[in-house]
């Protein structure tokens, strides 16, 4: 069944969508990631316009993330005064995100800086994950503890900058400051790549913070949702690129998939669910790594661009 | 006001009629239908050319047969065409051409291959064919080698895409003098306006021109969404958000397991 999308301006098989949004619906449940990261190249791969895909997926992260932060708040694993400082930081990031988006497509290589940064970003992020959880694996094979226990007192010099503040729920007491800018790198590199920055925000107040994979994923969620949101109505009024039927598609598709992933995430323990989370983030970057590096088939491309659309 | 649009296209066939009179042959063309709407389950649409040789009584029959040409022109758009090289290790889009008020569909259609009808030079000098077809416009015209590379890359691009074709047999002859030629419109090609021009030959030589058109609009829920996102954004946003919002809200009440 064929249904033709207003805004994208092009027919789309309706069940394809369901089940590829159910699809990522499943891992962005399972990870507490947006799976904005996953969505958006597999819409730009089916002929939709990168600026409707960005756009429309946007309402679709934000009624997926939805979702998860009223379960994670009814399991009180979400801490709110922690996301009010990620949301704040994500603002000020996700302007600054902005405008270097604009001053590159100014340039005409916004294109490569989104590859680059693909490739790059998911390469560190996938590697480093996956390094650290093979270690962790090894480390309990081997009998030991998975990770080397903390003990009361110890903890990385960036907690102990001014401003600290106790986050009871992630039991973390620690300076605002790393956090705010973590924030804030996240914001830029989402609004530059149209992505909510679940996929980075998660690891990073996991090994960075040391806090609770099961808070981090609600709080991410938390941000995710206010960022997503804005962006949602900030496309529509600044690009109209957001499209109504498509994003009601991928909502059907994604919230009943992410539901089932929050089930499965239940009956995954901590170290599988990292090396898990590594390898789809280091899967990703390979496949853009493989545009940029290997011979393309077809060296040319046309395009409409966006201002005579 | 739905009838102006038929009757405007009837005068426009009847007018050659009378400029024309000094020569032997004359055209009339006419579409199935001047208008594609889309509609929520559209998935493309076809249109038919029909037209009709005229010939004068007293001229003398010609030797070569009739031969014709529709060339069917979308909507114009800026087009950019990138070719991507080697920097060092990795593969960037380097060099890019602009190909200023190009349409975005093109479709050319003829009675038989244009190589029988004409030389390469007749083909070129009267835009027949699709690299031919847009030669006038800017980006097109010069015959450098790296102009004609990235002239033939957008063409079979292009066709890739659907929106440009070439069936070079794709007009019939019905009778002697009446033919037909059906125009597929994808669905992915533009809403506007497209013209259509029908173009009679004889060994090469164009006899007779006719030009129509049709466009090609979206209707119903299709077009209120659509102008809805441009008139009302904050609305159009807002309702975006609480569906979006709804949705999620919903499916936690519903798959609710504690």
């Amino acid at each position: 069944m064929q249904i033709y999308l207003p805004i994208a301006e092009l027919p789309i098989s309706v069940l394809m969508v369901l089940g590829l949004s159910g699809a990522v619906g499943f891992i962005s449940g399972l990870f507490g990631v947006g799976g904005g990261f996953l969505l958006t190249p597999l819409l730009i791969f089916l002929d939709i316009p990168p600026a409707v895909a960005v756009a429309t997926v946007a309402a679709q992260v934000a009624g997926s993330s939805m979702t998860g932060v009223l379960t994670y708040l009814r399991r009180r694993a979400l801490d709110l005064k922690l996301g009010g400082v990620l949301v704040s930081g994500g603002i000020v990031g996700t302007v600054l995100g902005v405008l270097f988006f604009n001053a590159m497509r100014r340039l005409g290589q916004l294109e490569l800086v989104i590859t680059l940064s693909y490739v790059t970003l998911f390469s560190i992020i996938g590697g480093l994950m996956l390094y650290d959880a093979l270690r962790a694996m090894l480390r309990v094979r081997a009998g030991k503890p998975a990770r080397r226990r903390r003990r009361g007192g110890m903890h990385p010099w960036w907690m102990g900058l001014p401003f600290r503040q106790r986050f009871p729920r992630s039991g973390l007491y620690c300076s605002v400051i790393p956090i705010a800018l973590l924030a804030v790198v996240i914001g830029f590199i989402g609004a530059v790549l149209g992505v909510g920055g679940g996929f980075i925000l998660v690891p990073g107040l996991i090994y960075f913070f040391r806090i609770p994979p099961a808070v981090v994923v609600g709080t991410s969620l938390f941000q995710i949702l206010v960022t997503m949101t804005g962006a949602t109505l900030l496309h529509a009024v600044t690009n109209q690129s957001v499209d109504i039927i498509l994003a009601t598609l991928l909502l059907l598709g994604g919230v009943i998939g992410a539901q089932f992933g929050g089930r499965a995430a239940r009956n995954l323990n901590v170290e599988s669910f990292r090396l898990l989370l590594a390898l789809l983030i280091l899967s990703v970057g390979l496949r853009f790594a493989i545009e940029l590096f290997l011979a393309p088939s077809e060296p040319f491309s046309v395009v409409v661009p966006e201002s005579a659309r | 006001m739905r009838r102006l649009p038929h009757l405007a296209a009837l005068l426009l066939l009847l007018l050659p009629a009378g400029i024309a009179a000094g020569r032997a042959e004359t055209l009339i063309a006419a579409m199935s239908s001047h208008q594609i709407q889309i509609t929520s389950n559209y998935t493309g649409s076809q249109l038919t050319v029909f037209g009709q040789v005229e010939r004068d009584g007293r001229s003398v029959s010609r030797g070569d047969p009739y031969d014709i040409v529709v060339t069917v022109r979308g909507p114009r758009r800026m087009l950019l065409v990138r070719q991507k090289e080697r920097l060092g290790p990795i593969w960037i889009n380097a060099t890019q051409r602009r190909f200023p008020e190009n349409p975005v569909f093109l479709l050319v259609a003829s009675s038989r291959p244009i190589a029988e009808m004409m030389s390469p030079e007749t083909a070129r000098r009267d835009r027949v064919g699709l690299l031919n077809a847009e030669r006038t416009s800017q980006g097109w015209y010069d015959d450098s080698a790296s102009t004609t590379l990235f002239r033939e890359s957008l063409v079979r691009i292009m066709q890739g895409k659907g929106l440009y074709a070439y069936e070079e047999r794709g007009v019939t002859f019905l009778s002697s003098a009446l033919f037909s030629a059906p125009i597929d419109v994808p669905a992915t090609a533009p809403t506007g306006s497209y013209t259509v021009d029908v173009v009679l030959y004889a060994g090469g030589v164009p006899l007779a021109r006719q030009q129509t058109n049709f466009e090609v609009i979206k209707t119903g829920t299709e077009q209120r969404l659509a102008s809805g996102a441009y008139d009302w954004p904050w609305l159009y946003g807002l309702v975006t958000v609480l569906l979006a919002l709804f949705f999620g809200w919903g499916a936690s009440v519903v798959f609710r397991r504690d």
